[in-house]
Order: structure tokens, then sequence, then C-alpha cells
């Protein structure tokens, strides 16, 4: 089946979508856009987390078919949603604080925060934990991811 | 391209310094510049293994053995042949080269030959022109199999007869004994015995094993690929596709964390096989289930340990009989085996030793490399050992650990003497005075159980725990340990510019920062390129054992050194001082270099290290050890069985601080692994089959999990290491899993002699008629 779906801004059709795939598979083999990891399939580890008309979701729970007309941005797009010259502030303060050591959890965990300060822009530590209870990540330890939340909210606070 | 000039060859000799000067170079040791990659990896760009892709390219997938063990009886590839779609379906008769691999041994086939001796060992792969195609028609393969009874218990394979034989090498892979003085005949006031076990855990890299293989005009293979160490894998590569070695070239594509798992092959002879069979380049990517059975494990241990000690705590002796499972292949089970036994009585100094450490072959999945690398399985044991001591005589687990704690000077189990900086009383101390989190009780989500909301405080108990490891940093036991480094300055648009080439693995630790801050310090250039890793520069070794800021760091200091003497050379200087792109009291380095870069090839090795006596144990086996100490806090539902760890606080010494944030990543991420196998992690067997392969059941910490970790480093420089550095990466997996669960005793009364330790350890013991189904 033919699928339409706006990422990133930009309007993009696929082809001979097997109506079963998911919105991970259609970004990464079929849009060219693998920014969005795939690292369980089953919605445990939030790699493919993309926001889907603005709410966060794995891509991989998502049926390709259901983002049908609808708009999804990935890490990809991240920048150019904000303001910001270059990088998101998000994507910026996760650099600055060593959030990042294989990044392979880091795309999926920059959309998440960025949605989380979208809707709460001050949130206490246990707003944090709770919103990024889905994004596993294996080399940090969740304490310098802690500290790039922090960073980029007192930013936001600031600007 | 450049004939590279010749490899000179440096040794780490001792440095008389113990100052620690900090970098006059901005961005250069000691100080913690942002990560090359860093920018790349947040918005999407960087790429790694599991993104490559090229038009034309097919995809690649393995068919995998089913049973523990079994016979093959016939393989009947024609209906997924047929699919269309499929381009190539090949089997062992494929494989063009040596049919078997392996990083000690090659007895792995690269597909099952007549027999699978483990669940998921390849049987075949398949190439089509597309992921669903691939994965539909691999089903169509149809592998006739005579099931067989696996053998599935280390212990009886380690101790019993009559055990059914599984290699023709036989199921022992190593038993190394440690014996110092008389252990049988000293007596002691008072001797603790426990018997302790621990689960298989698993890497659990987000990143999923994969890579992309071209085949190249000259009938070799360009492979693209997530590894730990390009060169052994380019060997074992080319021995399996029959390639002399320079047909086959790596490059390291984007490491989605390794803590490993990655020094094995998984998918790399395959996908070269399929890529060469077909003539189109071939990409691979594991799923989680796939990828659960795709490399091998930490070791599962059962431990026998038998402690005496005088009235006052000193340790008079220690027996100890160590079984690691090391599954279906040999893998690195010898050498984790060395570990075991090297490291088996811990930090501590004790007169009389008797330690028995073995290694088996068994059905169950391949075990080998992960962080900790044989340590981490003692250390439960050992200080679980030491707590028990110290209950026993009524003296604080602190006070035990300080008065048996060995220092710079004193002698290990293997009668290695200990050359450097060892501060573990200091160490242990300052763990114990830092201030511990506040009694109250929590807000709701934090408490054991979190936001299931299973208790407002009712049944919480609260313990405090401390653990202590000792890990070998660098490659042990006599194996020749050295990395390579080409640097070269130049002049690029007006400035001095140094690239780094080497084939270490970045694997997330940061390496290539460091590269960069170690470039800039000591040639005083603000602009660092790194290349990429490939195999057109010498071995790095693997990104494993610690290793890589010590070989690879020593490496890139070394060859800017050789650098450095070129340009003295121009000046007719014996030495010269380099700084802000300039020569220190001379001309802009620019100047210097003109349109002539220079370029230097460095090997560096460490001091040597020796084998451990087949029957003794002793030798200077290790170049340099680690420590870390864990204090642990927990709350601890003791109806539920549910724990939340309340705060992890630690103390490593690591020589030289070369950059506190990345360090500091480590030191954390290192500390909620072992978190997760103290509470959380462990790949359930049963009868040989993996019960629980994916992140739904098999569970990692998440950032719930994950308490607060308050960090005290010290920096007592080793005086034989580049800049005085210690391996930082393996130590703090070792010693928090002890920690935990001493907290976790603390608040049960529980013995709780395995690990990882579930709910029902603890909360049905409280029952009189239900007793724990994972005993010992």
């Amino acid at each position: 089946m033919r699928v339409t779906v706006v990422v990133n801004g930009e309007q993009r059709v696929a082809d001979d979508v097997w109506p079963g795939e998911s919105l991970l598979f259609l970004l990464r083999e079929r849009l060219g856009l693998p920014g969005t990891k795939n690292a369980c399939e089953e919605g445990e580890c939030g790699s493919c987390t993309v926001l889907l008309d603005g709410a966060p979701v794995c891509a991989c729970l998502v049926a390709a078919p259901q983002a049908m007309g609808r708009s999804v941005v990935t890490v990809e797009g991240l920048a150019e949603t904000s303001q910001a010259v270059g990088l998101h502030p998000v994507q910026r303060a996760f650099v600055e604080a060593g959030a990042v050591q294989c990044g392979f959890c880091t795309p999926g965990l920059v959309v998440t925060v960025v949605d989380l300060l979208d809707r709460v822009p001050r949130p206490s530590e246990e707003q944090v934990r709770e919103a990024l209870a889905g994004n596993l990540c294996r080399c940090t330890g969740y304490e310098k991811i802690l500290d790039a939340v922090r960073l980029a909210a007192a930013r936001r606070g600031s600007a | 391209m450049t004939r590279p000039a010749a490899t000179s060859s440096v040794t780490s000799a001792p440095t008389a310094t113990t100052t620690l000067p900090r970098s006059s170079t901005p961005g250069g040791i000691g100080e913690s510049p942002t990560r090359p990659d860093g920018t790349r990896k947040v918005t999407g760009e960087f790429a790694f293994s599991s993104d490559l892709w090229l038009d034309e390219a097919l995809f690649g997938v393995t068919l995998r053995s089913p049973h523990p063990r079994a016979r093959i009886t016939g393989i009947d590839i024609s209906k997924a042949l047929a699919t269309p779609g499929v381009y190539a379906v090949l089997t062992h008769e494929d494989v063009p080269g040596l049919k078997f691999y392996g990083l000690d041994h090659a007895d792995q086939p690269v597909l099952a030959i007549d027999e699978v001796r483990y669940q998921g060992e390849p049987v075949a792969i398949l190439a089509a022109s597309d992921p669903h195609t691939a994965r539909r028609a691999v089903s169509r393969i149809e592998v006739g199999y005579e099931v067989l009874e696996p053998v599935t218990d280390a212990r009886a394979v380690a101790f019993d007869e009559g055990v059914a034989m599984l290699h023709p090498a036989g199921n022992l892979l190593r038993h190394q004994p440690v014996r110092v003085g008389t252990p049988d005949e000293v007596e002691a006031e008072v001797v603790v015995v426990g018997e302790y076990a621990v689960g298989m855990q698993d890497q659990a890299f987000l990143g999923p094993e994969s890579g992309l293989a071209v085949p190249a005009e000259d009938g070799g293979i360009e492979l693209f690929i997530a590894t730990q160490w390009l060169h052994t894998d380019r060997g074992q590569v080319a021995r399996c596709l029959g390639l002399p070695e320079q047909m086959v070239r790596l490059t390291l594509a984007g490491v989605g964390g390794a803590f490993g798992a990655r020094e094995d092959l998984s998918m790399q002879v395959h996908a070269c096989m399929l890529a060469l069979h077909t003539g189109r380049p071939v990409r691979m990517s594991y799923s989680r289930e796939e990828s659960f059975l795709g490399h091998v494990h930490r070791h599962p241990a059962w431990m026998r340990y038998e402690h005496g000690a005088t009235a006052e705590g000193r340790l008079v002796y220690v027996k100890a009989s160590i079984v690691l499972d090391g599954g279906a292949y040999a893998s690195t089970t010898s050498a984790v085996v060395g570990n075991a036994a090297s490291l088996g009585v811990g930090p501590y100094q004790v007169p009389h030793v008797a330690i028995d450490a073995y290694g088996v072959r068994t059905n169950n999945p391949p075990c080998g490399a992960m962080r900790g690398f044989g340590a981490v399985q003692t250390c439960f044991a050992y200080e679980s050992q030491m707590d028990a001591l110290a209950a026993r005589l009524g003296i604080d687990p602190v006070e035990v650990r300080v008065r048996n704690a060995v220092a710079q000077g004193s002698t290990l189990a293997t009668g290695q003497v200990i050359d450097a900086p060892a501060p573990l009383a200091e160490m242990l101390r300052q763990a114990a005075a830092m201030p511990l989190p506040p009694a109250t009780a929590p807000a709701l989500g934090a408490l054991p159980g979190g936001y299931g909301n299973t208790t407002h405080g009712e049944g919480v108990r609260r313990g405090i725990g401390y653990g202590v490891g000792i890990k070998n940093i660098c490659f042990s036991e006599g194996f020749d340990d050295y990395s390579t480094a080409r640097v070269r300055l130049e002049v690029v648009g007006g400035s001095a510019v140094a690239t780094v080439h080497t084939a270490a693995a970045e694997v997330g630790q940061g390496l290539v920062t460091l590269q960069q801050q170690i470039a800039r310090t000591e040639l005083g250039v603000a602009s660092v390129v790194i290349k990429p890793a490939d195999t057109t520069v010498g071995s790095s070794g693997s990104s494993s054992a610690s290793r890589q800021s010590y070989m690879t760091g020593g490496a890139v200091k070394a060859a800017c050194e050789a650098v450095r003497a070129r340009i003295a050379r121009r000046l007719n200087l014996s030495t010269v001082e380099l700084a802000g792109e300039v020569v220190v009291g001379g001309p802009a380095l620019t100047e210097v270099i003109g349109d002539d870069p220079i370029e230097e090839t460095v090997e560096f090795r460490h001091r040597p290290t020796f084998p451990m006596d087949p029957l003794t144990g002793q030798g200077a086996t290790h170049v340099q050890l680690a420590l870390c100490v864990h204090r642990a806090v927990v709350d601890v539902d003791v109806e539920l069985g549910l724990v939340k760890v309340v705060e992890l606080a630690a103390v490593q010494d690591v020589g030289r601080i070369m950059n506190r944030m990345a360090l500091e990543g480590q030191i954390h991420g290192g500390s909620a692994q072992g978190l997760g196998l103290a509470l959380l992690e462990e790949i359930q067997v049963r009868d040989g089959l993996v019960r629980n392969g994916s992140f739904t059941d098999y569970l990692i910490p998440t950032i719930l999990d994950m308490p607060p970790m308050t960090l005290t480093i010290l920096e007592h420089p080793d005086p034989h290491a580049p800049y005085g550095l210690r391996g930082a990466g393996e130590p703090p997996t070792l010693s928090s899993t002890p920690a935990i669960v001493a907290a976790v005793r603390d608040a049960t009364g529980l013995a709780l002699r395995r690990v990882p330790v579930r709910p029902d350890d603890i909360a049905l013991p409280r029952h009189s008629h239900a007793t724990s189904p994972y005993g010992v």
C-alpha cells in the first residue's frame, strides 16, 4: 500500500508498504532516516522514540499505515523545530553534559526530553526520572543524562 | 595512497615524576572537552553499524539451531533458494577457508557441521533483496535434527565422571590452581564457609550486531563493522574466507556499546561469505532476540569459599573452588579462569592460599568477555565472605577490610608484588566517611516498588553495605600487548593541524576525545583530526580490559613525542616544547613544518607480563591493578522482596584524571551494570534453552532503578603508566554488586548467596514453609 506521511515538515510518500510493518521500518528502510534507532522492536528501550502529531511514541509499536496523513518528527528534524541555530538546546545540553557515550540511546532520549520540557519546562527530578523511564541507556548509568536535562531546563528558564 | 613511514617501537618505562602537571593547551589532558562525535550522535547523523546502506545491498539473515545439542541429519535449502528475491543460501560446505574460528582456540564452526552444541548456533545463512523477504525465506530452510541430551551442569562437568564429551579435546577448558603456603596445616581461630553463585549476565549493548560487507574489485572484501578489535576480526575473517589478510579490509562502523560482547565474531564472516558469493554488498543486523543468542555472555559461576582468620579478623588462609560455565565453545574462557584464579582472594593480604578455578564446556550459551572479565564473579564471593567474617567477629565490615587491605608493596596470591600505589585502606575510610543520604521516608515513587505504589513505607527497612574489587588492567599472562598510533602534523589553511590515526575501537568510552586531548597536549595544537579506525594502520588491540587509555593513549603520546623529536631535529635542538602552535622560545609550528608534513608511526608496549605457573599459579601476571570501593544504601520492602537502591557512593583511584567527565561516565555506567547483576539481570537458561531473550524479560536498570551516585576520585599516579593513569572502566562493575547485596543483607538479615537477588529470595524465606526455588 501507499503511505503518505509528513516527516520533519516534509510530505513523504512510500509505496509497496506491507500493512504490518512498523513506522520504524518505514523511517529507516524506506525513507532513509536511520537516526531513529532499532534496539528491541518491542517498545521496551525507547531508542526509536519519535513525535507523532506531537506525542512521543515508540516508532516500533506504531504500524506504518497508522501514521498516514499525520506528522512525525524524528531526531533528524529536531534542530529545525527550535529557533536555535544549529543544534536544538536539548541536543546541545546532551553533548555538553557528557550524556552521550555510545550514543545509540541518544536519539530516543533527546526526543523524549524535548517533549518533556515542552510540557513541563521546570521538571522536578522525580518528573524527569518518570518521563525517561522508558528509555534504556546501557553506558551512562543515567547521571549525566539527568545533568543534561537540568542544563537544558535551566537554560530554557533563563532564555 | 602514501606508503606509511617505518614503525618504531616503544615500551612503557617508569617515570620519575609523581607530580601531576596539567596541560597548557586548551582541550588537553585533564580537561573535559566535548566529544568529537557528540554532535553527530545527538542529531542522528552518526552512522552506527546497523545504519549502513547501499542501494544495491542485499540483506543477510541467519538460521539458528533451536536445540542446545543435536546431530544434524540433513539440510534442504531448495525451497528457500527458490523463493523470489533470494540470492544465496549457504551452509558450512560453502565456507571457503578454515571452517572454525575463535579468539583463543579456533573451535567454533562458522556454520554448524553435523552437530549443534548450543541453542542459537548458526546453521545456515541467506541473502535476499530486503529484510521481509529474507526473514520469510529463512524459515523455508529445512534442517533435520536428531536431538541429544544436553550437558548443562558445569559442576558435574568439572567434578563428575561419565559426562558426555562435547569436544575432542575434552570438556575442561582450563584448571588453574593457586597455591601459597600451607593452607591445610595452619590454624585459624575463626572459619567462615560459604557457597555462592552468579547468574549469566548479558552485556545488553543497545546497538545490535550488524555491519555491511562490500565485495572489492580485487576479489577481496571491505567490511564496515562494529567491533572491539578490528585486527583480530580481520585475521579470523581472512582465515575463514581463505583470503590473505591484505584482501580483507575492515573499517570501524559506529559501535552501539560493547562491554565485551563484540570481542568474538558474530556476523562478520557470514556477511562476507554472502557478499563474495553474490557479488553484491550485504548488510546484516540482528534482532534483539537474536542478539541474546548471537554473542557470548558473562560466565555463570559456582564458588565455595573458606576463610580462616585470627580473632582480630586478620586473614590466615583462603581456600576456594571456582567453577565457570564456558558454554559450548572456548571463546576467552581460559583467560577468564586466569583472572578468577589470580584475583580470587581479592585485594587482601593472605599468607596461605589454595584456589582451584575451572572453566568447562557445556551445551549452555557460550560465555566469554564481559566488563570485569572473571574478576566480577569472585568479587561477589570474597566480599560476601569478608562480611560474614566481620559479622562472626562483631567487627565493622569496613574495619575488617582495612585490617587485611593490600597496599603498595603487598604480595598478591600469585606472588606478584604491587609496585604502584594501592591505597585501599584510605579508600575504604573515605567511603565510610562520605555523608549518608537522609533516613527520612522518601517520596512515594522512590520507595521499593516505585510507582507500583506497593508500600507507603510499612515493611521497608534500610541497609548499608560495602564492596571492594581489584581488577587487572591491560592484557595479562604474557600476552604481547601493544597498540599502534600514527600521528601527522601538517599545515592546513595556515594552521598547524595534527591527524591521529589508530585502529582502536571507540565503543562509547570516549577514546576519540582522549586521543585529541593527548595530541593537543603533546603537540601544542588546537586542531586535532581523528581518522576513522581501520586496518590500514597497525593493530591497537582490543577495547577491553580497561586498556585503551593506557595502551592507545600511550601509543598516541609516543607517536607525538616522535613527531616532536623530528621538529627538534629540524631546529638542531635536542628537545622542544610545543604550546600555542609555536615552539616555545622559537618559531611558529607552521614555519617549522612548512610544506613538509611530519608523520610518525609508533608501536607502544606495556612492560612484559608472565604466565601463571600451571601448578601453583605463581607469576607476575598483571601489568597494572585497579581498585574501586562502593558503599550502597538500600531500602528493602521485606514483605514483597522489592529493593530500591537509595544511593551508591564510590571511591576509585585512577592514577591520573585525563578527562573527568568521561571518567565519571565510566564509573557511573560500570556501577549501573553491577547494580543490574546484583538485583535484575540474568539470562535464565533451563535445559540449555534461553528463557528470557528480550528486553521485556531480561531487565537492565532504568533511570528509576538507578540511584544518585556520589564519586570520590583519587589520583595516586602509577609510575609505570603513561601520565600515571590507571585504567578505570571495569573496577566499578566489580564492587557495586557485593556492596548492594551486603546492604540488602544488612536490611533483611538473609544470607543471600546468589546474584541476582530476586524478590523470592527475600520474601519467601520469611514464610516458614516456603523455600526459594533458586537455591545455590
